[in-house]
């Protein structure tokens, strides 16, 4: 792993947007970049990234939050947002 | 008996975790507090909805012409006066809304997909009116088969709901339609390697029946359209913006233009996030152009808006000798309803969150059959799935003759714990509280005769989300304190004692309000154990620009720079040896000066609340079991869960026993009951059993406080996570009682006689 990146997880149905891809590393300071990165290498992935995807950058789950920084050795996941009853 | 346990850092404060009396409660008990129904206003038509007798059946045509000649009749409408919409999911707050299915949810278009689907409404100067003008609607149904069962209904053949719905997540994309709108999966590890490592396999198959949220107070509006377009409505919800949002969209009208206030609420439990009567009011009054009220039945309520799912679930588990899980499985089929969405996804995340595992495997379905579109109810989808996996964890304690609390603290999620849906864990209860159930009198009193006992975990996430409060310092030095979340679970108090807590002011010198639409920026609904974090953050951030604005003026005053000057203890202060010597002043004297110094001062918040933490739950239940009825009775139960803070206990402990008693209701009695026809047969409270208070032992709680560091006063959230142990706890200990595990819910007396029956014959029996 490249120690300036972040650590990318893709998490559930996500993979099919990635050609089966979930792991991945992506130098990005922002959630936006980190979506702008992946949607450059995965046209597909992009719109799912857009809508309805939350991110845990270490752990912390953040739900439409383009502008929190990620550092360069995050531990980041992408996986469904959640909302509640 | 209600406990505290390892209280949370900070228990000195002077209001937050202590019980005042609660602000709400005077009206309530009076009957002065308005719900939904409670408004009138001058002039006002009553709206009511024709809905389809059939399961299933194209809509040939509608004819609404007599209906119209009858006196008394002001404006019907039916599917055609809602614009068509793309079908497309976008962001609604923090839910993907597809307003292609919402438009047809409101209003059959071209199928009536399940009995109880909205036709046509009409709004009459009476209810009398208004009834018998649905009688003249004439509707030309062709009536096609009906599939209720979600096993029938993912099966090739099976009548189709939505002939262009092709499965999505499955690869290659199936060329034909069917039922199955959705598969998920989620993977961690290698579940065959795991399970190759196994000492124990357990693996069992369950089934759940879809029920109702139940709260006591119907869906009810009242709305409004003056003839320059904008309009007014009032209505019972846990979202105004999102009732605006959502009627905005249908009706093509501009945002700003609808107000939306929200009334007192009996109950949503998740029901009330979503819009059923409101845009059919709004539609009906700018037609009629007279204020309409619309107020469910409660067979309406039960026939025409969400209930959760039914489902059928099959979860496998391997363990080692020694307890550790090495491999776990499960595949969730859910019910959705007439439409896509069932709340499978949330779910399959939750299935194993409680727990360290290094292999997991969770596929889900959601399936559309032809009842109504499920709705959130409390932590959705998670009881369903939780109720499985903790069955059969009891189940594996049992086979490897391990005590069924140190099988689960030995496999126990904790802080740094990847969790089986992808993130570590920060701190979380979960350890605490199995440690907590263990040492609980509870735990170690002898049962009597017939008895048995259960335990059961339970996790939920927990959301953030949009919100906005203001905080105005009045000129008397009183606060008033508007938030947008609707108070379901004790807002008002909690946002009070943390304004107070900030501010060092008496809790009576700070009245809380829930805000109307035209009052505040957007705020998401109160939903997802949110509210208490959400806006009590949002709250601290608006006192906190309060009090530095206080200072501000003081400093002005004394002419000191603004960091000479401090807030502590309800006073501005000079701080520091330099500042000089100045009496402090308290708000009330900055508030009486406040328009000679700048003029009004407030806190205005306006966030997107992150930090959201989970909470985990661990229930202990012990049942009697009629042996010659098979009435399950529930004769103790203790509910013990991680708050964060419980900022007011009592509403904290209101929350676990409200989650109980429904998830009692779940495992013991509730179920909607079909009919071969497709029509449901107990759509009322006499047939559709929820536990009442003589069904029910006094529920004991004990409050665990693992602080969330991301929150001011550490709140997590506490609403949702209540409801997941109980269909669990409940069925490990009839299964302890009578050594029969019961995988159907629910656990109602014929069943259960039924199986005492075949496990007498048998010899197996332990009553």
């Amino acid at each position: 792993m490249d120690e300036r990146m972040a650590h990318v997880t893709l998490i559930g149905n996500l993979r099919q947007f990635t050609g089966g891809v979930t792991e991945i590393d992506v130098e990005a300071a922002t959630v936006r970049q980190l979506f702008a990165r992946l949607g450059e290498k995965y046209p597909d992935l992009l719109p799912h990234l857009e809508t309805g995807s939350a991110v845990a950058i270490d752990g912390q789950i953040y739900q439409d939050a383009l502008f929190q920084p990620i550092g360069p050795h995050s531990d980041v996941h992408i996986l469904p947002q959640i909302a509640g009853g | 008996m209600q406990e505290k346990v390892n209280d949370a850092p900070g228990s000195d404060y002077t209001y937050v975790g202590t019980r005042p009396i609660r602000p709400d409660g005077v009206d309530k008990v009076t009957g002065r507090a308005k719900f939904g129904a409670d408004l009138a206003m001058a002039g006002q038509l009553v709206g009511k909805v024709l809905r389809s007798p059939h399961p299933h059946a194209r809509i040939r045509s509608i004819d609404t012409s007599a209906a119209e000649k009858l006196a008394g009749v002001k404006a019907v409408i039916t599917g055609k006066d809602f614009m068509d919409q793309p079908s497309e999911f976008i962001p609604a707050g923090e839910m993907m809304i597809n307003y292609r299915d919402v438009v047809r949810n409101v209003m059959a278009r071209e199928k009536a997909l399940y009995e109880g689907h909205a036709i046509a409404a009409v709004a009459a100067t009476s209810a009398a009116v208004a009834k018998q003008a649905l009688k003249l609607i004439k509707v030309d149904y062709e009536v096609l088969p009906h599939v209720i069962d979600v096993v029938e209904a993912m099966k090739p053949g099976a009548p189709l709901l939505h002939e262009d719905m092709y499965t999505a997540g499955v690869e290659p994309a199936p060329k034909t339609p069917s039922n199955v709108a959705k598969r998920i999966e989620f993977v961690l590890g290698d579940v065959a390697a795991g399970f190759k490592q196994a000492d124990v396999i357990v693996e069992r198959e369950f089934t759940t029946k879809p029920v109702h949220q139940g709260y006591i107070e119907p869906h009810a509006c009242i709305a409004s359209v003056s003839e320059d377009g904008t309009a007014d409505i009032w209505v019972t919800t846990q979202g105004h913006w999102i009732v605006r949002a959502h009627c905005a969209r249908l009706l093509g009208w501009d945002v700003n233009k609808i107000r939306a206030t929200s009334s007192e609420i009996g109950g949503g439990f998740g029901g009330k996030t979503v819009v059923y009567l409101e845009p059919l009011a709004l539609a009906l009054a700018k037609k009629a152009r007279r204020p309409v009220k619309m107020v469910m039945t409660r067979e309406e309520v039960f026939r025409a808006s969400g209930p959760t799912s039914g489902a059928h679930v099959r979860v496998k588990i391997g363990a080692k000798k020694d307890g550790r899980i090495v491999a776990a499985e499960a595949e969730l089929k859910y019910q959705a309803g007439a439409f896509a969405g069932s709340p499978v996804q949330p779910g399959a995340m939750c299935a194993y969150a409680p727990y360290d595992l290094e292999n997991v495997k969770v596929v889900g379905y959601d399936v559309v059959t032809n009842r109504p579109k499920v709705a959130a109810y409390r932590a959705p989808g998670g009881p369903i799935s939780e109720f499985a996996v903790e069955s059969v964890i009891d189940e594996l304690a049992g086979r490897i003759g391990m005590d069924p609390i140190e099988l689960r603290l030995k496999n126990a999620a904790k802080e740094g714990t990847k969790a089986a849906y992808g993130p570590k864990f920060g701190p979380i209860g979960m350890i605490d509280t199995l440690k907590a159930a263990k040492s609980h009198a509870h735990w170690r009193t002898p049962l009597g005769k017939n008895q048995g006992r259960g335990v059961a975990s339970g996790f939920w996430f927990n959301i953030g989300g949009e919100t906005s409060v203001s905080l105005s310092l009045n000129e008397d030095g009183t606060l008033s304190l508007t938030a947008g979340t609707p108070d379901i679970g004790g807002l008002r108090a909690s946002l009070c004692m943390m304004a107070a807590e900030e501010l060092k002011v008496p809790l009576d010198k700070i009245r809380v309000q829930i805000g109307d639409t035209g009052q505040l920026g957007y705020n998401f609904l109160t939903g997802g154990s949110r509210a208490t974090f959400s806006s009590g953050m949002a709250t601290v951030e608006a006192a906190r620009e309060v009090m530095k604005e206080a200072c501000k003026r003081a400093a002005k005053l004394w002419e000191l720079p603004e960091d000479a000057v401090e807030y502590k203890d309800g006073a501005v202060r000079p701080a520091g040896p330099n500042a000089g010597k100045h009496n402090p002043m308290t708000l009330k004297e900055i508030a009486g000066i406040a328009g000679k110094t700048g003029g009004p001062i407030a806190g205005y918040s306006r966030i997107n609340a992150h930090g959201a933490a989970p909470s985990l739950a661990t229930h202990v239940c012990d049942v009697e079991v009629d042996p010659e009825t098979g009435k399950v009775s529930v004769v103790r139960y203790t509910a013990i869960q991680d708050a964060g803070r419980a900022i007011h206990p009592s509403y904290v402990e209101g929350q676990y026993q409200g989650g109980v008693a429904q998830g009692i209701g779940w495992a013991l009695n509730e179920e909607y009951i079909y009919g071969a026809d497709g029509k449901m047969q107990n759509a009322g409270f006499l047939d559709y059993r929820v536990p009442v208070a003589s069904d029910l032992p006094m529920i004991d709680t004990v409050i665990v406080e693992v602080p969330n560091p991301r929150h001011p006063y550490g709140v997590r959230g506490v609403g949702e996570t209540p409801i997941v142990p109980p269909m669990a706890a409940v069925a490990n200990a009839v299964a302890n009682a009578t050594g029969i595990r019961f995988t159907d819910l629910p656990m109602s007396p014929p069943k259960v006689l039924k199986a005492l029956d075949e496990a007498r014959a048998k010899g197996t029996a332990k009553i």
